[in-house]
C-alpha cells in the first residue's frame, strides 16, 4: 500500500467486531455515521445490503468494495488476495481507470467472505488458476464505472447541474460551464448512499482512452514490503493471545496415543497446556518459542487408525517410498481413459517410416512458500469467531470452519492477510491447514490462539504436486516429420485427489500440458491411467502443466532427433499457419540473439547448448529458450533463460514481466533440484537443508519479452513456468548427448 | 536482561536460550523480522548485530550481550538502509515480500561495510533465499547501489 496505516491489520481486531462491522461504508441504508470517517485496515467489513435485501450480482454492489475518504484516497476491498503476483495493484488500475481515480491513491485489502465477492466468472472466488484478472476484468471495470456514475449523480444534485454536463478528471467531478469542481472525497458520503445503478446502464471507456490500464505502474505494496511493515498471517496478534506449536503425527492418519512425558512438558516453564488434536499434539504457551520447545519434546505414542478410519482419510502406510512408487507408475500398464484424440493413431503407426518410444516421469514437489502456515482464532463474547489465516478462497474456508466450529456461516469472520508466497499452498486441503487446530485450541483454552507450523511441521503436512509417469510413442513419416503421438499418463490429478476419483472421467488437471498442445501432429491420443497416491496432493504453480509440458516437450525433441530435424525448426514447421505461436516462437528466438542449438564453446571456454520448449497454459502462450553448461562437479549451470509470453491482452506490463521472471525461476528450481523423497512413509526432508530450493548463485539471468497478440486475455501468474524446465532439460540433452527423461537434474549423473 | 534494539535499551525476560528472532517478534512485538526455517537456511530472519548480518533464528538471546541489534523496523533511520529501500522500490524488488526484510538487511549490512562492493562481493553477501524468484531484480538493485552501472529499471 502506498501509505501504511501505523496500526497493523490484526491488532485492530481487539476492538469489538460488533461495532466495526457496522461501519457505514458498507451499509446501504442512509443515516449511519459517515463512511468518510471510517478508518481501520483489515477490519471485517460486512458485505453491504440490509438484511433481507435481494442479493445483487457479484461485483456490482459498489459500497461493498469501495470507500472514498475525505482526503480523496480510495479504499478498495479486493476479491483476490495479494501474494506477490501484483493483483492489488492490477485491481487498482482496472477499477481506478473507470472510476477515474489515480490507482496510486488506492489502499487495497482483501475483502471478507461474502456473496458480493464471487467475481470469478460471476460465481466463485479463488485466488488461483491465474484467473484473477482475466475472469473479472470486465466486472471490475464496470464496478469502477458504476461508482463513477454514483459520484456524478451526487455531484449533479450538489452542483445543481444536469448530469450530462458533468465530466471527471482524476478524483474530481467537473462542471465546465460554471467552473465547479468537487473532489470525490467530498461527494462520497452522498454518492455511496445512492442505489447502485443498473450495470447495463454504464458504458465502459474506449481502450484507446486508457490512462492507467496497460501502463507499467509501480506496485502499491512494494514500499511496505521493503520496510518490514507488511502484515502476514504469521504476524497477526490480538489481545490476550496464546501461542501454539504442534507435533504432527509422522504419517497422516496416525492418532496420538499416550504422551509419555506429558507431566514433564506441562511443567516446562511458560507452558500453558498440552492438547491432543486430530493427528497432532499441541503445546500452548504464552510465547511461541516455549510452545515450540514443548512440542518438539513431546514423546507421543502414535497409533494406527482402524480400517474404517483409514478409509475416511488419506492414510500414509508405513512402507511407502517414492522410489517404489515411481517404479510402480513407470510399470503401470493399460491404455487409460482418453483425454484427447485426433485422427487415426493405429494406421498412422502402421504406415510410419519410423517410430520412437520412451517413458518419462516427474517427481513430487513442495510448495515451500517462505511463510509457513499459521492461523489465529478468537471466539468472541457474542459467539462469533474471528479467524486470520492464509487462504486463496475465503468463502470455502468460511464454510468449512463454520462446520468445524459448529457455527453458522455468518458467525465466522474470515480475515485474509497477504500471503508470504502461495503457489497453490493455501487452498482447503485435508490435514494441511492449521485452522482446525487453532479453532480447537481457542475453544479449549477460552483464549485467542495462534498456531504456527514450524518449517518441519509444514513440510510434514504440505500436500504435494502429483507425480506422473508418461509412456510416449511417436510415429514419423518418411521425411522425418511427426505424424502421430500417444501419451498415456499414470497419474492421480490434484482435483480427483481432493474431490474423489470418478472412474468415468479424466482429471483434466492431471493431463493438461499433454493435452492442448498446438502442434499440427495429425494423429494423437492422450490418456490417463488413474493410480491412487498415498500422499496428499495439491495444486502447485501451473498445476499439471508444471510437469506435463516438461514431459511432452522432451519427447518432442526425441522425435525431432529421430527424424533428423532441428527442434526449433521442427516446432516452427508444426506451427505453420498458427500466426500467434509462430510470432511467439520467433520472438523468443530473436530475444536469444537467434536460435542456435549447439553444443558450442562460449567465450569463457565452457561447452554449452541451448534448448527450446513451448507451453499453452491458462489461456496464455509461452516459449522459452535456455542455455546451459555443466560445472566441474557435473552439475547443470543454467546461464540464461529467454522467454516470450503472450497473455493476449494486458493490464500492467511491468508486473507481467516480473511475474514471468518469478514463475521462470520456480521452473528452474524444480528442474534442477526439487524432489520430495519418502522412505518408510515419512518425508526425508523436513526443512530447506534437505529440500533445497533455488539459491541466488544458481539463478540464471532471465530475459522476458511480453508479446501482446490481442487475443482473449489469459493468465500470468503461472503460464511462464512450464516451458522453462523443458527448455533446460532439452538443452542438457543436447549438451550431454544423453536424453533427460526425469527431474531433478541434480540427481542425474550427467558428466560425459 | 537488557538488550539494545534499534538504538533503545529494552528489558526482556525471555529465557536466555531463546533465539533472538522470537524475542524480537513475540516479546518486543516487532514482526518485520520473519520466520522462514528456524535453521539458518533461508535468511528471512536476518538482523544486524553491531552492523554485522546474523540469522536471528539461530542467535540465542544470551549471545547478544550489549551488541546493538538493528531490525528492519529501523532501516530507514540508517542512511544506507534508506538508500537500499529506495532502490528496492525503484527496481520493484519484492513479490510476496516475505523474504525481503532479510534481503534489505543483508544488502544494508554489506553496503555499510563496503560501499562499493564488486559483483563477486555482492554474490557472496546476498545469499538469502527467495521463493518468488526476485534474484534478478535484487541483483539489479545491488549493482545500482554499488554504482556498477546497473540497467536501472531495465526490468520494468
Ligand atoms: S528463519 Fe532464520 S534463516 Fe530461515
Ligand atoms: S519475495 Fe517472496 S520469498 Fe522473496
Amino acid at each position: 500500500m502506498n501509505d501504511h496505516d501505523p496500526t497493523p491489520a490484526c491488532d485492530l481486531a481487539g476492538d469489538s467486531p460488533q461495532n466495526l462491522s457496522r461501519r457505514r461504508f458498507l451499509q446501504t441504508s442512509a443515516g449511519v455515521a459517515t463512511g468518510a470517517l471510517v478508518i481501520g485496515m483489515g477490519i471485517p467489513l460486512q458485505p453491504a445490503r440490509a438484511a433481507g435485501a435481494a442479493q445483487m450480482a457479484p461485483g456490482t454492489n459498489v459500497p461493498a468494495f469501495l470507500e472514498i475518504r475525505p482526503d480523496n484516497r480510495v479504499r478498495f476491498l479486493s476479491p483476490f488476495n495479494e501474494g506477490g503476483q501484483g493483483i492489488f495493484t492490477g485491481m487498482a488500475q482496472i477499477v481506478g481507470e473507470e472510476l477515474d481515480a489515480d490507482p496510486e491513491s488506492f489502499i487495497v485489502e482483501n475483502a471478507p467472505a461474502g456473496h458480493d465477492y464471487l467475481v470469478v466468472f460471476g460465481k466463485m472466488r479463488i485466488t488461483g488458476g491465474s484467473f484473477s484478472t482475466r475472469s473479472s476484468y470486465t466486472t471490475m471495470r464496470k464496478l469502477g464505472a458504476l461508482a463513477r456514475n454514483m459520484l456524478l449523480q451526487a455531484a449533479a444534485t450538489r452542483m445543481n447541474a444536469p448530469i450530462g454536463e458533468l465530466t471527471t478528471e482524476p478524483g474530481h467531478v467537473i462542471h465546465k460551464s460554471t467552473g465547479q469542481k468537487i473532489a470525490y472525497g467530498d461527494l462520497a458520503k452522498d454518492a455511496l448512499d445512492l442505489p447502485v445503478p443498473d450495470p447495463k446502464s454504464v458504458t465502459l471507456k474506449d481502450p484507446k482512452d486508457f490512462r492507467w490500464i496497460r501502463q507499467p505502474l509501480k506496485r502499491l505494496d512494494v514500499p511496505e514490503k521493503s520496510t518490514g511493515k507488511a502484515i502476514y498471517a504469521m504476524d497477526c496478534k490480538v489481545e490476550g493471545m496464546l501461542h501454539a506449536a504442534v507435533q504432527h503425527a509422522p504419517r497422516l492418519g496416525l492418532k496420538p496415543g499416550v504422551v509419555r512425558n506429558l507431566d514433564e512438558v506441562k511443567a516446562m516453564k511458560g507452558v500453558h497446556s498440552v492438547h491432543k488434536l486430530d493427528g497432532a499434539v499441541a503445546v500452548v504457551a504464552e510465547r511461541f518459542w516455549v510452545a515450540k520447545l514443548g512440542a518438539d519434546a513431546l514423546q507421543v505414542d502414535w497409533q494406527e487408525p482402524s480400517a474404517a478410519e483409514k478409509a475416511k482419510i488419506r492414510y500414509m502406510p508405513a512402507d511407502f517410498s517414492t522410489e517404489a512408487f515411481t517404479r510402480q507408475l513407470m510399470e503401470t500398464k493399460g491404455d487409460g481413459k482418453e483425454a484427447e484424440t485426433h485422427g487415426d493413431l493405429k494406421s498412422a503407426f502402421a504406415s510410419a517410416g519410423k517410430t520412437v518410444s520412451a517413458t518419462y516421469h516427474s517427481q513430487y514437489v513442495h510448495h515451500a512458500q517462505l511463510e509457513p502456515a499459521s492461523t489465529l482464532a478468537r471466539f468472541n463474547a457474542d459467539g462469533t469467531l474471528d479467524i486470520w489465516l492464509p487462504n486463496q478462497a475465503p468463502e470455502q474456508f468460511q464454510a468449512q470452519i463454520a462446520k468445524t466450529a459448529g457455527l453458522k456461516l455468518e458467525q465466522v469472520n474470515i480475515h485474509s492477510p497477504i500471503l508470504g508466497g502461495f503457489f497453490g499452498r493455501h487452498f482447503l486441503y485435508p490435514g494441511a491447514n492449521p485452522y482446525p487446530q487453532a479453532v480447537a485450541l481457542s475453544k479449549a483454552t477460552g483464549r485467542p490462539v495462534k498456531v504456527i507450523w514450524t518449517r518441519e511441521q509444514e513440510f510434514l503436512r504440505d500436500p504435494l504436486r502429483p507425480m506422473a509417469a508418461v509412456r510416449f510413442r511417436g510415429a514419423l513419416d518418411a521425411s522425418g516429420m511427426p505424424v502421430a503421438i500417444e501419451a498415456i499418463s499414470a497419474c492421480e490429478g490434484p482435483a480427483e485427489s481432493l474431490n474423489g476419483h470418478n472412474p468415468n472421467k479424466v482429471d483434466s488437471n492431471a493431463v493438461e500440458g499433454l493435452t492442448g498442445k498446438a502442434y499440427a501432429i495429425p494423429n494423437r491420443r492422450i490418456a490417463q491411467v488413474y493410480v491412487k497416491n498415498p500422499t496428499s496432493l495439491a495444486y502447485w504453480r501451473s498445476v499439471g502443466h508444471s510437469m506435463n509440458d516438461f514431459l511432452y516437450e522432451g519427447f518432442l525433441d526425441e522425435m525431432a532427433d529421430a527424424g533428423g530435424k532441428d527442434p526449433y525448426a521442427l516446432r516452427l514447421k508444426l506451427l505453420e499457419g498458427n500466426d500467434r505461436l509462430t510470432t511467439l516462437l520467433k520472438a523468443v528466438g530473436e530475444l536469444s540473439g537467434g536460435w542456435k542449438r549447439g553444443p558450442f564453446t562460449a567465450p569463457d571456454g565452457s561447452r554449452r547448448a541451448r534448448g527450446v520448449a513451448m507451453a499453452s497454459p491458462f489461456g496464455s502462450e509461452a516459449a522459452a529458450i535456455a542455455e546451459v553448461s555443466l560445472n566441474a562437479a557435473g552439475k547443470v549451470v543454467v546461464h540464461d533463460v529467454w522467454e516470450a509470453i503472450d497473455p493476449g491482452s494486458i493490464v500492467n506490463p511491468g508486473i507481467i514481466k516480473l511475474q514471468a521472471m518469478s514463475a521462470a525461476t520456480l521452473g528452474v528450481s524444480q528442474v534442477l533440484m526439487e524432489q520430495v523423497v519418502y522412505k518408510n512413509g515419512e518425508p526425508e526432508a523436513r526443512n530447506y537443508d534437505l529440500y533445497p530450493i533455488l539459491p541466488p548463485d544458481r539463478a540464471p539471468r532471465i530475459h522476458v519479452k511480453v508479446v501482446e497478440s490481442g487475443a482473449q486475455m489469459g493468465g500470468i501468474g503461472e503460464p511462464p513456468l512450464p516451458a522453462v524446465p523443458a527448455a533446460i532439460a532439452n538443452a542438457v540433452s543436447t549438451l550431454t548427448g544423453k536424453r533427460v527423461r526425469s527431474m531433478p537434474l541434480d540427481k542425474l549423473s550427467l558428466a560425459t | 536482561m537488557q538488550l539494545y534494539v534499534n538504538g533503545q535499551m529494552v528489558e526482556v525476560n525471555s529465557d536466555p536460550d531463546t533465539p533472538l528472532l522470537w524475542v524480537i517478534r513475540d516479546e518486543l512485538g516487532m514482526t518485520g523480522t520473519k520466520f522462514g526455517c528456524g535453521l539458518a537456511q533461508c535468511g528471512a530472519c536476518s538482523v544486524m548485530l553491531d552492523g554485522k548480518i546474523v540469522r536471528s533464528c539461530v542467535t540465542p538471546l544470551s549471545s547478544v550481550g550489549d551488541a546493538q541489534v538493528t531490525t528492519i523496523e529501523a532501516i530507514e533511520a540508517d542512511p544506507v538502509g534508506q538508500r537500499v529501500v529506495e532502490k528496492w522500490i525503484a527496481h520493484q524488488v519484492p513479490q510476496c515480500g516475505y523474504c525481503q526484510s532479510g534481503q534489505v538487511m543483508a544488502a544494508t549490512a554489506l553496503l555499510k561495510e563496503n560501499a562499493k562492493p564488486s559483483r563477486d562481493e555482492i554474490a557472496a553477501a546476498m545469499v538469502n533465499l527467495c521463493r518468488c524468484g526476485t534474484y534478478n531484480v535484487i541483483n539489479d538493485a545491488m549493482l545500482d547501489l554499488a554504482g556498477l552501472g546497473a540497467n536501472k529499471g531495465e526490468t520494468l
